[in-house]
């Protein structure tokens, strides 16, 4: 990114967080967790400590980062190296990503820009004018994506709050500010936990690793008792409910199973796992030592807000979480996807001269599809 | 300490107080070496730790059908086990030592298992507050089943590589998972043995008592049969060289032992991938946390700084340093084998 877009980008994020900056959400017990952040084109500046929102503010007026971070982990030490920080306990937390669903939609709205030549084009391996390979793909999610995204993060609550005893009060949803959504999870029986036991969480709420047995098929003497009941709870009784469909086929699919091999039943059960197993990212949730893009800040991939979901159903990122203004600049925009921003539609553009809202601009500028005219 | 029962005190022996019980008893340890009444009692405990050692279940106990089967026998289960320890302490090595403690630890389980099966559905039973007592754990019965919080469970189930045990494949509630008497017990098995392990290494090494020489001599001598005929180079010092054995025995090394361990490799240039199969036999290897732990560590992930090897002297306070005269002088491992003035 060249000054121009840089001046522009600060100049943009400095004016929301001096208006807006009542959205940003300090996480519970702020001095004991690690601040971290990322200035336009430099690298990361981690280990510190931040005692209230004062300090928080100042730190947002005189650094005009990029991208700001928060660790879900709290420490006696938070500002030494991390291994004098003392770890005490880290609030479990999840990454769904649109980019992680194999969604056919995300093929159409990829764009590929070429980093020999800049040019930029849609979707493809090669570069269209010097035939290089050294593309950067960009996506630009649209409804659909964020749509899927959220039926997993419904998947999540449900399998935390049924199994796993995690109150509704004490899971905050937020989007992520690009492709998808973090679930943070407070007070849970789990706040102590490390990475080894995280693993177990997360291949238990993507239900990976699953055995035969669990869901009643066995190598011997095969029984059909132990096959799991409709409204059996934990994945016993979701599972019923995917393979089975209705109370009343479940007799006859039960036989189906049986007369079929153990082997396939392994196949069967890793469809269903597919389906209906969470899609989160378990490095994330292995990850105890991470710091995480902090609530209510910008995420410079796109210059929309993380931003908490009150009504996750409702929930539109392109209206909610662009808060920048409409003051209108001139850029030169390259974008072959047109994408919709607070009810507005932009683009396609070809590489050309407009006059468009800093909101849209800085959503363009940021992924790397247009600059300063 | 849980009042226990006769039946129970020789079930699970390891709970009682062994020296408030000789003393209840009326006897001092001394007399076990030369009192001729009591010298067989001594050979049963060398039978007992050896019959453990060759992990066969033949070691005659006195307990049939879960209750003590006569009235001198009570006695002589909780003498015999008292005195393996008091032997095994006297003995100080520490395979014997392991050996003895799970193989112990697997015969409680039986008899836990038994027991926690017969309770009614009152809390308060015996089984369940041994549990508690030994593990800080609160279980509950609940129909056919016991439960146990979802965090507690995986605490321990980590440390088992069957995927049976992984929570996927458990039945898990509202926030509990659900076992069967048998399963429950077994969640506790690594537990326990290092329970009975601990009563064994706790403390210091007592002097001889007069009359047990021969049997701690003997018990020395059939420990060689253990001794592994691993050799590593002349490089690596004794600590690390001895947790890459114990590694490669597939017995578990403590979190500071992995820690040394991979620092130590990760300082000598070894990569994060010549170094992850080491850890393979571990009981509890899961690949993506051990790949996610070594690159902490590297700090080739995260935070970026490289964590370094802990001092000769930490070491020392976490049991893992092994020192030969080879290391003489040195602060840090990593000083193993270059001369110092
Ligand atoms: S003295 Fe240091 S190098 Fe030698 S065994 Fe002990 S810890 Fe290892
Ligand atoms: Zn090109
Ligand atoms: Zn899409």
């Amino acid at each position: 990114m060249q000054a121009a877009e840089i001046n522009f980008l600060e100049d943009s994020f400095k004016k929301y967080y001096f208006e807006h900056f009542d959205l940003i959400r300090v996480p519970e017990r702020t001095s004991e967790r690690e601040f971290g952040y990322q200035k336009f084109n430099s690298g990361m500046t981690r280990h510190i400590q931040i005692k209230d929102d004062k300090e928080l503010h100042l730190l947002f007026m005189q650094n005009v980062p990029s991208d700001v971070y928060c660790s879900n982990a709290y420490y006696t030490f938070p500002n030494l190296p991390m291994n004098e920080k003392d770890w005490k306990g880290a609030d479990l937390i999840f990454d769904i990503d649109a980019k992680d669903l194999n969604l056919p939609c995300r093929e159409i709205h990829t764009v590929s820009i070429c980093n020999e030549c800049n040019n930029v084009s849609k979707n493809s391996i090669q570069c269209s004018k010097c035939n290089s390979t050294k593309l950067e793909k960009k996506s630009l999610p649209c409804k659909n994506c964020i749509d899927a995204s959220k039926t997993e993060v419904l998947k999540l609550s449900e399998v935390l709050v049924d199994d796993l005893a995690v109150t509704k009060e004490n899971i905050q949803v937020y989007f992520s500010g690009n492709e998808g959504f973090h679930v943070y999870v407070y007070n849970s029986q789990f706040q102590e936990i490390g990475s080894r036991e995280r693993s177990e969480l997360a291949d238990y709420i993507s239900l990976r690793g699953a055995i035969p047995e669990t869901f009643g098929m066995r190598k011997f003497k095969q029984d059909r008792t132990a096959f799991p009941d409709f409204d059996e709870k934990g994945w016993q009784g979701r599972f019923a409910k995917q393979v089975f469909g209705s109370k009343s086929k479940r007799s006859k699919i039960i036989t189906e199973l049986l007369a079929n091999s153990y082997s396939s039943f392994q196949k069967t059960l890793d469809n269903v796992s597919e389906n209906i197993g969470v899609k989160i990212d378990p490095n994330v949730t292995i990850d105890i030592h991470r710091i995480f893009r902090l609530p209510g800040s910008i995420n410079s991939k796109s210059g929309l807000v993380k931003i908490f979901c009150e009504n996750l159903f409702k929930f539109d990122p392109y209206v909610e979480a662009s808060f920048l203004n409409n003051d209108s600049v001139e850029v030169i925009a390259n974008c072959p996807i047109e994408f919709k921003l607070k009810n507005k539609k932009f683009g396609p553009y070809n590489n050309e001269k407009v006059s468009i809202p800093t909101f849209a601009a800085v959503y363009m500028i940021c992924k790397k599809l247009a600059k300063i005219a | 300490m849980l009042e226990l029962g006769e039946d129970e005190k020789a079930k699970y022996p390891f709970m009682a107080d062994a020296g408030k019980y000789l003393k209840e008893q009326g006897f001092t340890l001394e007399q076990f070496g030369t009192d001729p009444d009591l010298i067989p009692i001594v050979e049963k405990a060398y039978t007992r730790i050896h019959a453990a050692c060759e992990m066969n279940k033949d070691y005659e106990s006195e307990i049939i059908q879960n209750q003590v089967s006569n009235t001198g026998s009570l006695p002589r289960e909780v003498f015999s086990f008292l005195l393996s320890i008091v032997l095994l302490k006297l003995t100080g090595i520490p395979t014997l030592a392991r050996r003895f403690a799970l193989s112990e630890s697997m015969r409680a389980e039986g008899f836990l298992t038994k027991d926690l099966k017969n309770i009614s559905s009152d809390e308060n039973e015996l089984p369940i507050k041994i549990i508690e007592d030994l593990f800080s754990i609160k279980i509950k019965k609940q129909g056919d089943f016991f439960i146990i919080p979802v965090v507690d469970y995986i605490k321990h189930s980590v440390h088992f590589h069957e995927r049976e045990w992984k929570l996927v494949n458990r039945h898990v509630e509202n926030g509990f998972v659900y076992l069967k008497a048998d399963k429950m017990v077994r969640l506790f098995r690594i537990e326990l043995g290092k329970y009975i392990n601990s009563k064994i290494s706790s403390g210091k090494k007592p002097s001889m008592i007069p009359g047990f020489e021969d049997i701690v001599e003997r018990l020395i001598s059939y420990s060689k049969k253990f001794q592994s005929s691993f050799v590593t180079t002349g490089e690596y010092p004794p600590c690390i060289k001895h947790a890459i054995e114990v590694l490669e025995k597939g017995e578990n090394l403590p979190h500071s032992g992995r820690f040394m361990l991979a620092t130590f490799l990760l300082s000598k240039e070894q990569s994060v991938e010549q170094i992850a199969p080491l850890f393979k036999n571990a009981p509890d290897y899961n690949e993506r946390v051990t790949l996610y732990q070594l690159n902490h560590l590297a700090g080739t992930s995260g935070s970026g700084t490289q964590y370094s090897c802990p001092s000769c002297e930490k070491l020392n306070t976490q049991n893992l340093c092994f020192a030969t005269s080879e290391c003489d002088n040195i602060i840090n491992p990593l000083q193993f084998g270059k001369k110092r003035k």
